[in-house]
């Protein structure tokens, strides 16, 4: 029952801290609650079809499908995150003095709110399709006490998940979005660097440096903290040279894409 | 830019003609929920090509916390992947799925 519990655990944790940061990043947006909840469940029935479909993924593409629909999803992820991050850098000005005004009460559009919801759902289906083809194996294979553990760790995961979320919230309204917004671009650059990782393993990118630095002593990739700081700042033990490059394009194309937006919008509306 | 192209290019996908042609393959066998053999001899400051097969009738994720790897192999199927180079010493490795039993270490020479 444990080893199920702490693998789900694992999965669960990874998927909740990008919900967490989601849902902090989009607080005070109307039906906020209904897109994130229909993000988690859409990732769930997507994670389903995807253990489903576990087989023919792995034959295609001659063997590198899985690595192929990772990278895939990953990248998704990125530029959803990414568009999310360049609206909020032209409109969160806004935001943050709306909220100052009006509490909580935000009323402006929220344009970007549907790719969340993907981003979201991306999350889900990425980690769940790995624990529903775990339960399936163990299923077969006659464990006892699946459900129990399998509760154990989406609640445990999800409890994390909720801590941070709720840290989160804790930070001053001057600073919300700015810090939200910050988070979220370290995560979709996480989120790029992992991509790479799984290119380099299908030797579909070269690595342009196997191994960079080890810093396996200080933290490992395999410890709790390190897959928590792997998730929300795309930290790696042992990256390559081509993760450092997806990692630092993914930065610096937001913070450039962030920078040509704000005079624009300074242009367009001159106080 | 639009000059630099077909280099950048070139620096892609030249590892790849590289590495897809000369590089030597191992094999790691899961059965009962445990790889044979479960201390793998390779080479040191090489790419290889780590075949895993599938005997079990329950799917396995061959991974490590010691080098990045992380591939799924179905029941009764095999999947390759491509680690290293790694330098002299042993790393670990495990199948996240039964980690009580699918353990085994890459013995590197």
């Amino acid at each position: 029952m444990w080893a199920v519990a702490l693998l789900v655990f694992r999965e669960v944790l990874e998927a909740a801290l990008i919900v967490s940061v989601v849902a902090a990043a989009t607080r005070g947006v109307p039906r906020r609650g209904w897109f994130v909840g229909g993000g988690i469940a859409l990732g769930i029935f997507g994670a389903v079809l995807v253990a489903l479909s576990a087989d023919l993924l792995a034959a295609a593409f001659s063997g590198v499908g899985q690595e192929l629909f990772n990278a895939g999803v990953l990248l998704a992820a990125v530029l959803m995150i990414g568009w999310h991050v360049l609206w909020m850098s032209s409109h969160g000005r806004e935001l943050g003095r709306q909220m100052q005004v009006l509490g909580n009460a935000v009323h402006s559009g929220a344009s970007s709110l549907g790719l969340l919801l993907a981003v979201v759902a991306l999350a889900v289906l990425r980690e769940g399709s790995e624990v529903v083809l775990f339960l399936y194996g163990m299923r077969a294979g006659g464990a006892e006490h699946l459900w129990a553990g399998l509760s154990i760790g989406v609640v445990a995961g999800a409890a994390l998940g909720f801590a941070l979320y709720a840290g989160l919230l804790r930070i001053p309204v001057r600073h919300f979005f700015g810090a939200t917004n910050a988070m979220l671009v370290l995560l979709a650059a996480g989120l790029a660097s992992t991509a790479a990782r799984y290119l380099i393993q299908a030797n579909l990118l070269p690595a342009w440096g196997h191994q960079l630095w080890d810093s396996s002593w200080l933290l490992g990739n395999g410890s709790l903290l390190g897959q928590t700081a792997h998730i929300l700042v795309g930290y790696d033990a042992q990256p390559a040279g081509m993760q450092l490059v997806f990692y630092a394009s993914t930065l610096a194309a937001l913070w450039a894409g962030a920078r040509l937006i704000r005079p624009m919008e300074a242009v367009r509306q001159p106080r | 830019m639009k000059r630099l192209l077909p280099f950048v290019l070139a620096a892609l996908l030249l590892p790849l003609l590289a590495s897809a042609a000369d590089v030597a393959s191992y094999t790691l066998t899961l059965k009962d929920h445990r790889y044979q053999p479960s201390e793998l001899r390779i080479p040191a400051n090489v790419r290889i090509k780590l075949e895993l097969i599938n005997q079990d009738p329950s799917p396995e994720e061959f991974e490590s916390d010691d080098f990045p790897a992380e591939k799924i192999v179905m029941p009764n199927s095999r999947t390759s992947l491509f680690i290293g180079p790694f330098k002299p010493g042993r790393y670990r490795f495990y199948g996240d799925f039964h980690q009580p039993t699918a353990q085994g270490t890459l013995v590197v020479e």
